[in-house]
């Protein structure tokens, strides 16, 4: 009798519990950062048990279980989607007693496979959302549209104030505006714990980021540990031991972001910035001159020596053998004469080629080479705009990347090189190691990569946009708080629709909500404006 | 306050190891007022050295505040070594095995608080300088390219050149979890610093739980159990700062910045008017009414017995008169007491009666400049901190001629950042170039560095606050001729590097390394 009466008791519970699930007022519907193309989103809301949910292969998926990619990702996500239940704390509100936990399924189908490839230009990121009760569906084109589905999903599921999950019904559309969206980090200035890196690398995929672009080495040190040439971190990291990245670091790097769909890019920047090669590299620099006598210091590298064209072969090759990537950075950027200049040699070379008193014509003439050498590893080349402000004279599928001017300064020079026909990259207004006082995200919203007068065709040449977080002032301490949230604008202005998030105002709230995520999440990500997380960061 | 270290009869003699890079390896922040170094070197052995008291020391093994302090400093000085089982028995040419604390006056304090007191009596030994003669000494210690600890034979006579050396931590625009407080009180230390003003309550949030007032947090607090310092949360937070040398004065501002009070105490804010009618907003807190006082009363009572400090910040900053002008009551109120249109008369007024109250309860007061600006009268022990960036050397000049002593904190407020290193800006600030006579300067006795929170919480303050806040603590420690950039650049970068090894996230002041970089992400 008691029995019966307590069951139904429960009956009614579940009956009203029901009811609160279908008329229950919604507090948050959680949006998705960056923004889908197309997202509608009901009040009506399942609860999420993380006891009975599954994330699940479609039948017709060309993926199947054994795929490495999405094997993990399932792994990774389902500890994303249940916060409290992967740290083993608390759990959702409702237990069994009086609620018989309902399953749900998150089943991704995925059209091509490709499961053990790498990320690379042309990966379709396209995927289609569906959640709606029991069951959502997630398709994809490819795996790596499967990951940025996966996140969408992990960021519509929220949790009430008694910890419950849920997740509203919703359909997203979604692709990415631009092809390249990538993060520059600066290894050189100073190291960076392979850690750091990671967790840079987990906090891209966050916000759809697909390609970090690591500059490893410049002036300061050269903490690339090369197998053909290991004197150049011997003598030029700022430690040949602790302070370097080995063969095996910088595997686990590529490993890691191909897992989130992440293409790493490096930059091995010359001629200029590379004073740190100079010390396990004899006779690579340009020796200075102080009148008739070298002066002791150096300058950019050597381009008057053959030498210096078959150690960067060499160097090349190994590099585009370690890194996948079908592109390679050769920077190009900001060359200092006054050492060529100076020195003897180099003007009798300058004589000797007829190329008067111009040196821009000796870096064309050394940048000419050293595109052709990555041309015949098979490599598409990326240089800083330097190279195509000196030089006319590159291979068309080279692509340029525009890292200064002001706003006007800008929007002609990528008028001129997308006439020129070639690709380019935007990274000038997204230079996150420049900070102020203040919101200053906002700027980083407003910009406008294909405002620039030009036709269809040659607005279609800007391939994407790059954060870069340059070294001076920053390393592991202070990283991570600097990079996020502040990255994530240019992440929403290079995957969305750029006219519907056109509003500061209407991203602010949504960027505050994403970067509690953030720190959930357990990365660093500093406040926007005065307020409180949920869960505030509990690291130092 | 002055510490010495000197070389006690214990030391071990030996070869000598000739150290030609000295000033490589020895850096010191912020740098003592008196120092000698020399290549000779004893080197120090994790199994055998050791801190005591010593003999005719009046501080003993019940002084817990020093026990503490050499075990902190031990763990410091060899907290990174292996501990790899038994040590081989090997002796060294010359060892340093035993650093002895001596004690000299009457009243060790060791269960005292520190005290703007302590600070001025200048006695040549109670137990906070030893403390920092600690940090100074753990800063002499250095890695040979064998890894082993070594000190140079040093002497050092120190003191600091301002009793009042802040920070300022704001705890209401963002909620800081205690741990991110208590590992800044621990760089404090490393920095010598000695005040630790904790801006606790502000317009955004209530986080203080108070026992006489709970719904002061609980409503006006981001959340009303995550979000909050119980009263063992605030205790922790002094004790852990006493045994650091380190007085912790709190700050409840008011009349202005007061938002977050009003959720949980009905009627302490005036309600604004839009025309003849309440607008639902709310302003400043309400000076005509007696109840405003008689829960100021209350409430500081309290607070003058969980804060042990003989000094509390009162604010006063900042106050808003355009609620008050739409108020009818209040200006009915204005009417009555005579004050015209000048609402400035009417904060003095409510300053003025604060004031008293807190006077009562035996406590000295710390204002912002404003209370001073507006001739509230204040009693002789006031402290009058100076924020204001516009007119800095004349409000200097103003509030030390009318015969109060002063803290500076405007060319000091962190949360300003911008690209590069601004710590030079901090460090090129010279408090007295004001123009008053050496009885005026003397009454500035120290400045704050101020980390308010618009940006700032626990994901980034660390970083953001050193090494830029040892910038202000070599100026407020150090002789005023210690001054060169490159010096201080050097040492500068050997200090971050010191904190970093410590597990502080101190972020780099240029391109470089350190030789073990953070790696607590």
């Amino acid at each position: 009798m008691a029995l019966k009466m307590f069951q139904a008791q429960i009956k009614l519970l579940r009956f009203l519990f029901l009811l609160i699930v279908i008329y229950g007022e919604v507090e948050h519907v959680y949006g998705v950062w960056p923004m889908p193309q197309q997202i509608t989103q009901s009040t009506e809301r399942y609860l999420l048990n993380p006891r009975v949910f599954a994330l699940s292969y479609a039948n017709d998926s060309m993926a199947q279980s054994g795929c490495s990619v999405l094997d993990v990702a399932f792994k990774r996500y389902f500890k994303l989607i249940f916060p409290d239940f992967a740290h083993g704390t608390g759990g959702p509100g409702f237990t069994n007693i009086w609620s018989e936990p309902e399953p749900f399924t998150l089943v991704v189908s995925v059209r091509t496979g490709g499961c053990e490839g790498y990320p690379d230009e042309g990966s379709n990121e396209s995927y289609n959302l569906t959640v709606s009760a029991r069951q959502a569906a997630l398709r994809a084109e490819s795996v790596w549209g499967a990951l940025r589905g996966l996140e969408s999903f992990s960021q519509l599921v929220y949790q009430d104030d008694s910890s419950a999950y849920f997740v509203n019904k919703t359909e997203i559309e979604d692709y990415p505006r631009f092809q390249f969206r990538g993060l520059l980090l600066d290894t050189s200035r100073h190291y960076l714990p392979v850690n750091s890196i990671l967790s840079t690398l987990d906090a891209m995929a966050y916000s759809k980021f697909n390609v970090f672009h690591w500059h490893i080495v410049d002036d300061p040190s050269f903490p690339y540990q090369s197998s053909t040439y290991p004197d150049l971190s011997n003598k030029g990291a700022f430690h040949p031991m602790t302070h370097i990245y080995t063969q095996s670091d910088v595997r686990r790097v590529i490993a890691h972001a191909r897992l989130r769909g992440i293409r790493v890019l490096p930059e091995f920047d010359s001629p200029g910035h590379t004073l740190s090669w100079g010390k396990g590299q004899p006779d690579f620099l340009t020796p200075c001159y102080k009148g008739d006598v070298p002066s002791g210091s150096f300058g950019p590298l050597n381009p008057t020596l053959s030498s210096s064209y078959q150690f960067m072969s060499d160097l090349f090759k190994e590099v585009t053998s370690v890194f996948h990537d079908s592109h390679v950075h050769l920077g190009g950027d900001e060359v200092d004469f006054t050492c060529w200049k100076s020195n003897p040699k180099v003007q009798a070379f300058m004589a000797k080629m007829g190329f008067g008193s111009d040196y821009t014509k000796l870096e064309s003439y050394y940048m000419e080479n050293i595109l052709n050498i990555t041309a015949a590893l098979n490599k598409i080349s990326i240089v800083w705009q330097d190279v195509f402000d000196y030089h006319e004279h590159i291979p068309k599928d080279t692509v340029l990347e525009i890292w200064r001017g002001t706003p006007a300064e800008i929007r002609a020079e990528l008028g001129r090189i997308t006439l020129a026909g070639h690709r380019v990259l935007l990274s000038a207004p997204w230079y996150l190691n420049h900070i102020s006082y203040g919101q200053d995200w906002r700027n980083a919203y407003t910009v406008q990569p294909q405002n620039f007068s030009g036709t269809e065709q040659q607005k279609e040449l800007v391939i994407g946009g790059e954060v870069c977080m340059w070294g001076e002032y920053v390393d592991a301490t202070n990283l991570v708080s600097r990079l996020w949230p502040r990255a994530c604008a240019a992440a929403e202005r290079l995957w969305s629709n750029e006219k519907k998030t056109s509003s500061v105002e209407r991203a602010f709230p949504r960027l505050k909500d994403f970067r509690c995520t953030l720190v959930r999440r357990g990365i660093q990500a500093e406040p926007l404006f005065f307020g409180h997380c949920k869960h505030e960061y509990s690291g130092l | 306050m002055v510490y010495t270290l000197l070389f006690p009869s214990s030391w071990f003699y030996g070869k000598r190891i000739e150290r030609s890079r000295l000033s490589d390896e020895v850096s010191l922040w912020p740098l003592p007022q008196q120092f000698q170094t020399s290549p000779v070197a004893f080197k120090l052995s994790a199994s055998r050295f050791k801190i005591v008291h010593a003999p005719g020391s009046t501080a003993g093994p019940s002084c817990s505040l020093l026990q503490n302090a050499f075990r902190r400093y031990f763990k410091y000085i060899f907290g990174y070594v292996n501990e790899q089982g038994q040590p081989r028995s090997r002796v060294f040419d010359s060892e340093l095995r035993e650093l002895q604390v001596l004690i000299t006056s009457t009243d060790p304090e060791c269960d005292a608080y520190p005290s703007l007191k302590t600070d001025e009596s200048c006695k040549p030994s109670s137990r906070v300088f030893v403390v920092l003669g600690l940090e100074t000494f753990s800063q002499l210690v250095y890695e040979d390219d064998y890894g082993v600890n070594n000190i140079n034979k040093t002497s050092i006579l120190d003191y600091p050149r301002f009793s009042h050396r802040g920070i300022l931590l704001d705890t209401s625009r963002h909620y800081l979890p205690l741990k991110v407080i208590l590992a800044n009180l621990e760089v404090m230390a490393m920095n010598k610093f000695n005040v630790f003003h904790w801006h606790i309550v502000d317009d955004s949030s209530f986080p203080f739980l108070s026992r006489t007032f709970p719904n002061l947090s609980q409503q006006g607090a981001y959340h009303p159990y995550t979000h909050v310092y119980t009263p063992v949360d605030v205790k922790s937070v002094i004790e852990f700062a006493r045994m650091r040398g380190i007085r912790v004065i709190a700050e409840f501002d008011t009349p202005g910045h007061t938002q977050s009070w009003g959720k949980g105490q009905t009627d302490l804010l005036t309600p604004c008017y839009s025309g003849s009618s309440p607008s639902g907003t709310f302003g400043p807190v309400n000076p005509i009414l007696n109840s405003t006082y008689d829960f100021m009363t209350s409430f500081f009572k309290e607070i003058s017995s969980v804060f042990a400090d003989a000094y509390i910040h009162l604010g006063g900053d900042e106050v808003d008169f355009s609620c008050w002008k739409s108020n009818p009551d209040i200006q009915k109120f204005m009417e009555q007491q005579g004050f015209g249109q000048d609402y400035s008369k009417l904060e003095s007024y409510y300053i003025q009666r604060l004031l008293d109250i807190v006077s009562s309860t035996k406590k000295g007061y710390m204002v912002w400049q404003e209370v001073f600006d507006n001739e509230v009268k204040l009693k002789g022990d006031t402290v009058v901190e100076v924020w204001k960036m516009n007119m800095v050397e004349e409000e200097l000049q103003n509030v030390t001629g009318a015969g109060f002593t002063t803290i500076l904190s405007a060319p000091w407020y962190l949360d300003y950042i911008s690209y590069g290193q601004d710590w030079k800006n901090y460090y090129k600030v010279e408090p007295l170039s004001f123009n008053g006579t050496p009885e005026q300067k003397k009454l500035v006795i120290g400045g704050e560095a101020c980390l308010w929170g618009e940006y700032v919480d626990a994901t980034n303050l660390t970083p953001r606050l050193w090494p830029r806040a040892s910038a202000v603590a070599e100026r407020l420690w150090s002789d005023e001729n210690v001054k060169d950039i490159g010096s201080a650049y050097s040492r500068l970068e050997k200090h971050r590097c010191h904190m970093v090894r410590r597990g502080i996230p101190a972020e780099p002041l240029f391109v470089g390394h350190c030789g073990h970089e953070y790696s607590g992400l």
